[in-house]
């Protein structure tokens, strides 16, 4: 059995996201070998899923954070004048000071993840080897083609360590080569 | 669906509802990002963006009770955030400047890819630049909503497509067919600067801009 170009372009997210059946799988497969126009387009919604995946893409704007924290506190039933009201504006103060001093709170993990916009490696095996790169955010299968090095810039250093250790690091899993353990 | 997420989440959910209001910044600290990009990506402003962004964040406190826990906290977050915008967007009649690009067509239909062009990988570094990030913003901006808001909460954001479902209030194959569409879309739109423009003629190739 073959599968048609149509058939291909109908699938190729679904390929690309794991979410094909093996057969289909292998169909897609010997399809890309034989045919080219498939193969560019495949190359081609790679790429974008690639270059859309990077934080760097887009920045968050500067103050934002204090902005919406010092609305928060304002909108908080605000016992004025007690020492209470003391307490909460201290605490919204604390956090006004930004992540560095977020991430410095042991009590909380989620606070010292390199990545606030992925989930916590809260699924995977934590004996589980993977990939990291000094100067990345997320975690990998080894051999995973998303891990980002720069090794051009000579401080992209891949370390391979277990799960455990590269969660403790603040790491994330990669949601493309760890995406079975996610989605909880 | 998904749990609550981690534990430590659901005991500051927990001691947040019990009267500790100011845990509520450290609960939405690691998803503000998320938040604003997802504002950002409906309303296509950073004023209104950040606008809305903040509103669904005091929404969210306001109404954490109602947080059941039958979905992620993340995802809940989000859910408010798009709804508004989406509020935002009615207020400012924004469908008279939503972009004509494939708007019109049927989600069933099979999307032709336009463009063949030869891609060898790009290398992330390419980000560094500022051309290739505005490009990247031109492509997605001029995307329909529709394919816009699935685009930017699975591929941008990282949400599983469940997730993703549930925060659009869309059917998960919905969200497939409406991810599959925006990355063929992108593709065609990108593939005349970023596959024969910027990396095969670089630096500065004359690849034709499709806006």
């Amino acid at each position: 059995m073959v599968v048609s170009c149509e058939q291909v372009w109908r699938e190729i997210s679904n390929y690309l996201d794991g979410e094909v059946s093996p057969e289909l799988r292998a169909l897609m497969e010997a399809h890309f070998r034989e045919c080219k126009h498939c193969t560019a387009v495949l190359d081609g919604t790679k790429n974008i899923v690639h270059l859309y995946a990077d934080d760097r893409l887009v920045e968050l704007p500067a103050g934002f954070s204090a902005r919406w924290q010092k609305k928060l506190a304002e909108s908080m039933p605000s016992p004025r004048g007690t020492v209470y009201g003391w307490l909460i504006a201290v605490a919204a103060l604390a956090l006004l000071s930004g992540s560095f001093a977020l991430a410095r709170f042991d009590s909380s993990p989620l606070a010292a993840l390199r990545s606030y916009h992925s989930e916590p490696g809260v699924g995977v095996p934590p004996e589980m080897m993977v990939e990291i790169a000094t100067d990345g955010k997320t975690f990998h299968v080894p051999g995973c083609k998303y891990l980002h090095k720069h090794e051009h810039e000579g401080e992209g250093e891949v370390r391979l360590v277990a799960a455990a250790e590269a969660i403790r690091e603040g790491y994330v899993p990669c949601v493309r080569c760890l995406r079975q353990y996610l989605n909880r | 669906m998904a749990d609550a997420g981690n534990g430590s989440e659901s005991s500051l959910i927990a001691r947040i509802c019990k009267g500790e209001s100011s845990l509520f910044a450290t609960l939405v600290k690691p998803y503000e990002r998320r938040v604003y990009v997802t504002a950002l990506a409906l309303l296509r402003n950073d004023a209104d963006a950040q606008d809305v962004a903040q509103e669904a964040i005091l929404k969210a406190f306001a109404n954490l009770r109602q947080f059941r826990g039958e979905s992620k906290f993340s995802t809940w977050l989000i859910q408010i955030t798009v709804n508004e915008a989406r509020m935002r967007q009615r207020k400012q009649h924004a469908q008279l400047f939503e972009p004509l690009v494939e708007s019109n067509d049927e989600e069933e239909g099979t999307y032709t890819p336009r463009d063949f062009a030869d891609w060898r990988e790009i290398p992330s570094e390419a980000l560094e630049r500022s051309e290739i990030r505005t490009l990247l913003a031109k492509a997605l901006a001029s995307l329909a909503q529709k394919y816009r808001e699935v685009f930017i909460l699975r591929d941008v954001e990282h949400m599983s497509i469940e997730e993703a479902a549930e925060a659009l209030n869309i059917s998960i194959a919905s969200v497939k067919t409406r991810l599959l569409r925006a990355r063929l879309m992108l593709r065609d739109i990108l593939a005349p600067d970023l596959a024969n423009g910027w990396f095969s003629r670089a630096p500065f190739g004359k690849g034709s801009k499709p806006w």
